[in-house]
């Protein structure tokens, strides 16, 4: 099962990523080769196998005291940001 | 000279006064300037942040302290975040980013008296096999500057290879540890998913990452683990169980041993590596080990698997890179959406779009269930297979990778081509098993690595098994020529 060019583009768009007219081609064959090599999956076996999210049996998600722990560093941290204003991430307009 | 020493015996020396960090820091410095343009391994160098942490390190030996590590220099692959220093992932989305913080491993490998060169070049978000999708060009391998050191971590095992610092950080998803450590030559280890802390660790598929080590023997990367190793709270993956001090097992003696030889790592394997590995075993053999043949049935499905499993990982993962709060934003966008595509349309490179797409693809409305539910049922299957495997053996035994290093360039036009060199190391990663690569050998005068795999939390054993290999041959101590 390949894929074409109207695939790919509804992908990029799910994924926020622009691929340019020329790319375009590149990208249909690719992924259409990927895409057909993992569709070799489709012959193994798996009824009543429950499907493995984690590597380790037993782990479970660890809770802690609900207690502020960190310190506001937001200066620090919005030092690489790429437009901040009053401490705010500028981006723009959303809402019209 | 110091290059060619031992983590050991560096130690004893700064310890014993006869060199100090500072001098030993500018020693491997002078190395990277000179000997670095050739493979392009280290893309941040941090000279005189090194030189205050060589002082530092030489204070704390004068007051009596005394550690593995204390005083030695390394580099660190440029996917461990270290405060106010860029930490790039080789990729042009973070060339402008200063990470605030320190990676837990960066944080405990300071602690412990390290002293970092730099940071290493690597596949872009970690997503390569051959060090060929960094932003920052490729990296060569020392053996053979035409030829690919491997990847992701190749940046850290082509200096590791040249010597250009004593040991090297990696990380591994998919091989990005063991299969450049097996093309340039040196000793890699994977530990079992969780041993590490992620913190601090771009992430790229969460259930496989695992952060390591490349160094020139197990003896060395043994002293190097046992200080990266360690719960993290920072860390939800990260398991609570105590670190085993790791150099002091090394010697625990072989008899008895019970290797496991797979059949799927045997067959088609090119006869001359086949050859080496089977070499290698009967250095095992006569130290008392034993060797039987077992079959993991779904272990070749672990390439698909793992092609659908780590880009559905990594697209969750990389959506954080958005151009809004850091990184690389596009010029003059004209709306949100615009912002988005074009920051990460320009921001990444084209295997991570390729797998990014992969993932969503995979993820989407319709295709859930028969990719992405599909490849965990599958997971599972392969998990259970090395699970049935470890009752019968203590440890399996096989090729790292299919073949030496190949040509840059050689392989970039297929994405499949270049998955399929991590056929043999994918199965670890999917059953959060720890590895190592170990060199044991060369074909065409290329390095040829040696895989042992073990059960989870078995680094002891595994470690101590290709460090009694290395006190009994001597291929981990050749160096390329030229970077002697």
């Amino acid at each position: 099962m390949s894929l074409i060019r109207q695939d790919v583009e509804k992908i990029a768009r799910l994924a926020r990523l622009s691929i340019t007219e020329a790319e375009m081609p590149v990208y249909v064959t690719s992924l259409s080769s990927i895409v057909d090599f993992v569709a070799e999956l489709s012959r193994a076996q798996t009824d009543r196998v429950e499907p493995m999210a984690h590597p380790l049996e037993g782990q479970h998600q660890r809770l802690r005291a609900d207690m502020v722990t960190e310190t506001d560093q937001h200066e620090k941290y919005q030092a690489n940001a790429p437009q901040v204003q009053a401490g705010l991430y500028v981006v723009p307009r959303v809402i019209e | 000279m110091y290059h060619t020493l031992s983590i050991g015996e560096l130690a004893r020396r700064l310890a014993a006064k006869e060199v100090s960090s500072v001098e030993l820091t500018r020693h491997f410095l002078e190395r990277i300037d000179r000997l670095n343009p050739s493979l392009n391994a280290v893309i941040t160098l941090t000279a005189d942040r090194a030189l205050d942490a060589a002082s530092a390190a030489d204070r704390r030996i004068e007051a009596g302290e005394r550690g593995r590590l204390l005083g030695i220099p390394l580099i660190h692959k440029d996917i461990f975040c270290t405060d106010g220093v860029r930490t790039s992932c080789g990729s042009r989305m973070l060339d402008n980013f200063i990470s605030p913080y320190d990676a837990t491993i960066v944080t405990k490998l300071k602690a412990a008296g390290t002293v970092m060169l730099g940071k290493s070049n690597m596949d872009e978000f970690a997503m390569g096999s051959s060090n060929e999708t960094s932003y920052y060009g490729p990296v060569k391998n020392p053996w053979d500057i035409t030829k690919v050191p491997g990847g992701s971590s190749g940046g850290s095992s082509a200096a590791s290879a040249a010597r250009l610092a004593p040991f090297t950080t990696g990380t591994d998803t998919g091989g990005s540890i063991r299969q450049p450590a097996a093309l340039t030559g040196v000793t890699g280890v994977k530990p079992t998913y969780g041993r590490v802390s992620r913190y601090g660790m771009i992430a790229f598929a969460s259930s496989l990452d695992q952060a390591g080590v490349l160094a020139r023997s197990a003896e060395d990367a043994a002293a190097v683990l046992e200080v990266m190793a360690g719960f993290d709270p920072k860390d939800s993956t990260s398991v609570d169980a105590p670190v085993p001090d790791y150099p002091a097992l090394l010697e625990a003696p072989l008899k008895g041993l019970k290797i496991g030889l797979l059949r799927e790592f045997f067959d088609g394997l090119e006869s001359r590596n086949a050859a080496l590995i089977r070499e290698a075993l009967k250095v095992y053999t006569s130290m008392g080990a034993e060797t039987i043949e077992v079959s993991l049935p779904h272990l070749p499905l672990s390439v698909p698997t793992y092609y659908v499993v780590a880009p559905a990982e990594c697209s969750s993962n990389l959506s954080r890179f958005d151009g809004v709060r850091f990184g690389y934003r596009c010029d003059q966008p004209k709306d949100l959406l615009d912002l988005y595509e074009r920051s990460r349309g320009e921001g990444f490179g084209p295997e991570v779009k390729r797998r990014f797409m992969t993932g969503t693809y995979v993820l989407s409305a319709g295709y859930f269930d028969a990719y992405y539910l599909k490849a965990q049922k599958v997971r599972r299957l392969i998990t259970d297979d090395f699970r049935a495997a470890f009752d019968k053996v203590d440890l399996l035994v096989g090729p790292t990778t299919p073949t030496p290093a190949f040509a840059i360039g050689a392989k970039v036009d297929d994405p499949v081509t270049m998955y399929l060199n991590d056929i043999y190391t994918i199965g670890a990663n999917l059953a959060g098993l720890p590895g190592i690569s170990a060199p044991c050998g060369f074909v065409d005068e290329l390095p040829v690595g040696m895989q042992l795999i073990g059960p989870h939390f078995s680094e002891a054993r595994l470690l101590s098994a290709a460090h009694l290999y290395q006190r009994a041959t001597d291929w981990h101590l050749k160096t390329p020529g030229g970077y002697e």
